[in-house]
């Protein structure tokens, strides 16, 4: 795992002390609220409802126990005893004073943390595939790359007033457990002819106006990698459009340009960057990957003893091939039935510190699709590792199932939703749990979101759910069909909504139409594509 | 004729330069490409600094005006200029606040005439901001980078 230097504290250290005499000018009344806004935002504090929230950075979704252990802390020193993991591999606090942020900052800086960039018209906390590392099928562990990203995208001075706020996803697989191609730009990591480079994608995005990125370059050389990025943004700042914020994403430059006018436009730039030289020395690559070396993995069995329906469950569900055979990563679920997606007492978050101090290495990873995960867990180590989990209510067996979740906080929080997201969530969880159909239906992935912009990512759902206000009433819009691993796909709206009752009625009416219709081995994706929406919507509507 | 526009030399708060200013008026940049005597101009966030790259020779102060902070279009201006080879005064003129000058210093402004004027110290301790940085820009700092990996 990276580590901070004297260089990284200091400047993590110095952003803190700047942070805290915004708050004193503010609070002299030299700065504007609409001045201190943005660079409120740019620490990660945002006003919602009810309180501050405060968005913690958790840089491609990695950290140790040590770390854990400090959300643990400041969950209950500053907020209510939990915390709420995103889609975006960060945790999100909701119930922060203003006065104790610069406390709270200054506490995470303590354990190479911090919220830089977590929110704002910049460069956004980079994300990554949380198998990084451990997956069988990478080219490469992807995070040094993101790393050389992350120093790269902070307090960078030309990109610190974008258009609009500007997110990174960067994988190395064939795979795509990252939504790679659904973010401002998208990078995969790739071999050629036995050299590494980096495939762009960009343009890509959910929120009301979705759009699935067009790759932009096949190849960077590796040793180009950060003045690529660099040219890609500089377009995007100079000509992305700022008369309206609901246009000023990169997805609609590239859009209204085209991606070939886009592209002609960022190589014309690459080229003078390159002269330029923007490039950090290679060294620096190599120093980062130094920290990413592979843990010492030792031999050992390779199967489970299944005698216990349970547990052998739990394996089949929520643990994903490693790279060594004797190990796997495990998925550990914040989707209990009938729970609110994404969230975690602090007891929790230190018994899944302590589990991977003992189990994994020390290490940890927030997964994209607001769940947990030990990278490296030995398989004679799965079932203490299972029974401590299940004792702490972290133990439920359905990723990604009916039952895991994407849900944006909603109503019950956040001051830009129509309509309450949480609850749905939680109604359908446990009615799928109830019935049993859970298992019946296998792979289904759900995504609420309780306004248009999309942060629960229902355009990428095999089942979507949009929340809307009709009338002053809430109203379930239900689309299928979208996903945004690497068979990406928009999601399709169904016909007119539905009450909350209807809705959950309509998601048990659409996987009755696919376990009548599916073939062997099919899943609800597979069979929506095949079949088409008809047969669903004769369901719900005829 | 050009309307005169632009700021005066007392108008500028914050100046990295030994040279004397410049004490006439600015120019539009569309002025300044059909004037062959001009030596001042004045960019606006939606003008492209490219198109005064031909011109770089004789101008001797660029302003770049920042009519909102949140605008940040002249930040990659002043940069292009920069790295074209540009010396000349780099002036970010209009809604500069405390908050944007270590950035504007990083990205070539030397000098600075905030319509409001701002709080001495409070802008010292913006300048000081970064003892260190990530990034190559303008300014030609050592990145922390190259100084892990300095010989």
């Amino acid at each position: 795992m990276y580590r901070y230097d004297q260089y990284d504290q200091a400047m993590v250290d110095a952003r803190v002390e700047e942070f805290r005499d915004q708050a004193r000018r503010r609070l002299e009344g030299k700065l504007t609220e609409d001045q201190f806004k943005p660079l409120r935002l740019m620490n990660g504090l945002y006003l919602q409802l009810h309180a501050y929230m405060l968005r913690v950075a958790i840089p491609y979704g990695t950290l140790d126990a040590r770390q854990m252990e400090m959300l643990a802390d400041i969950a209950d020193k500053y907020d209510r005893g939990y915390g709420h993991f995103t889609t975006r591999q960060n945790i999100q606090y909701n119930w922060i004073k203003l006065e104790d942020c610069a406390d709270a900052l200054a506490d995470l800086a303590t354990v190479e943390m911090h919220a830089i960039q977590t929110s704002g018209n910049c460069i956004r906390n980079i994300s990554s595939d949380h198998f990084a590392g451990a997956a069988a099928d990478e080219v490469v562990d992807p995070r040094p790359y993101a790393e050389l990203m992350r120093q790269w995208s902070s307090f960078h001075p030309e990109f610190t007033y974008l258009p609009r706020k500007f997110k990174i996803a960067v994988i190395a697989s064939e795979k795509d457990r990252a939504a790679m191609r659904l973010h401002d730009i998208g990078v995969r990591i790739v071999k050629r002819d036995g050299e590494i480079g980096a495939e762009f994608y960009a343009g890509g995005g959910m929120g009301r106006t979705p759009m699935i990125a067009p790759l932009i370059r096949d190849f960077v050389p590796i040793d180009q990698f950060i003045t690529y990025a660099e040219a890609c943004l500089r377009v995007y700042n100079r000509y992305g459009r700022r008369d309206n914020k609901y246009k000023a994403r990169i997805k609609i430059l590239v859009h209204e340009l085209g991606a070939a006018e886009y592209i002609r436009q960022v190589e014309e730039e690459f080229a003078h960057l390159l002269s330029v030289g923007v490039e950090p020395p290679r060294e620096e690559l190599a120093r980062i990957t130094e920290y990413f070396a592979p843990p010492a993995f030792v031999d050992g069995p390779k199967a489970v003893d299944r005698s216990d329906p349970d547990f052998a469950l739990w394996v089949d569900r929520n643990t994903h091939r490693h790279k060594h055979d004797a190990y796997v990563s495990a998925v550990i679920s914040l989707k209990p039935a009938g729970g609110i997606p994404g969230d975690a007492t602090s007891e929790q978050m230190r018994v899944v510190a302590r589990l991977a101090r003992e189990y994994s290495f020390d290490e940890l990873r927030v997964m994209h699709t607001q769940n947990l995960l030990l990278p490296h867990v030995a398989i004679r180590d799965l079932p203490a590792v299972w029974q401590a989990l299940d004792e702490a209510g972290l133990g439920s067996p359905n990723m990604d199932t009916i039952e895991d979740i994407i849900a944006c906080p909603g109503l019950d929080y956040c001051s830009l939703a129509n309509a309450r997201s949480i609850p749905l969530a939680q109604r359908i969880s446990e009615r799928f749990a109830e019935t049993g159909r859970t298992e019946v239906v296998g792979e289904l992935k759900l995504k609420i979101s309780g306004c248009i912009n999309a942060c629960g990512h229902h355009h990428a759902g095999h089942i979507g759910i949009l929340g809307v206000d009709k009338k002053g009433k809430e109203n379930f819009q239900l689309s299928l069909g979208g996903s945004e691993a690497e068979d990406v796909s928009l999601a399709k709206i169904t016909g007119p909504g539905f009450d909350e009752d209807g809705v959950v009625a309509a998601v048990e009416k659409v996987t009755d139409v696919y376990l009548a219709q599916r073939s062997d081995g099919e899943r609800f994706l597979d069979t929506y594509r095949r079949i088409g929406m008809e047969p669903f919507k004769e369901a719900l509507y005829g | 004729m050009a309307k005169d526009i632009g700021t005066s030399p007392d108008e500028v708060q914050f100046r990295f330069r030994d040279d004397e200013p410049v004490d006439h008026a600015t120019v539009t940049v569309d002025s300044c490409c059909d004037q062959t005597n001009a030596t001042a101009v004045r960019i606006e966030p939606g003008d492209d600094a490219r198109v005064l790259l031909p011109f770089l020779d004789r101008l001797a102060l660029v302003e770049v005006n920042f009519p909102s902070f949140g605008d940040g279009r002249g930040y990659s201006s002043a940069r292009i200029l920069r790295e074209a080879g540009y010396t000349g005064e780099l002036r970010a003129v209009g809604q500069v606040l405390i908050d944007q000058l270590s950035h504007m210093r990083r990205c070539g402004f030397d000098s600075f005439a905030p319509d409001k004027r701002l709080d001495e110290e409070d802008a010292a301790r913006a300048f000081a901001t970064w003892e260190n940085v990530y990034q190559r820009a303008a300014d030609g700092r050592a990145t922390i980078a190259d100084k892990r990996h300095e010989a």
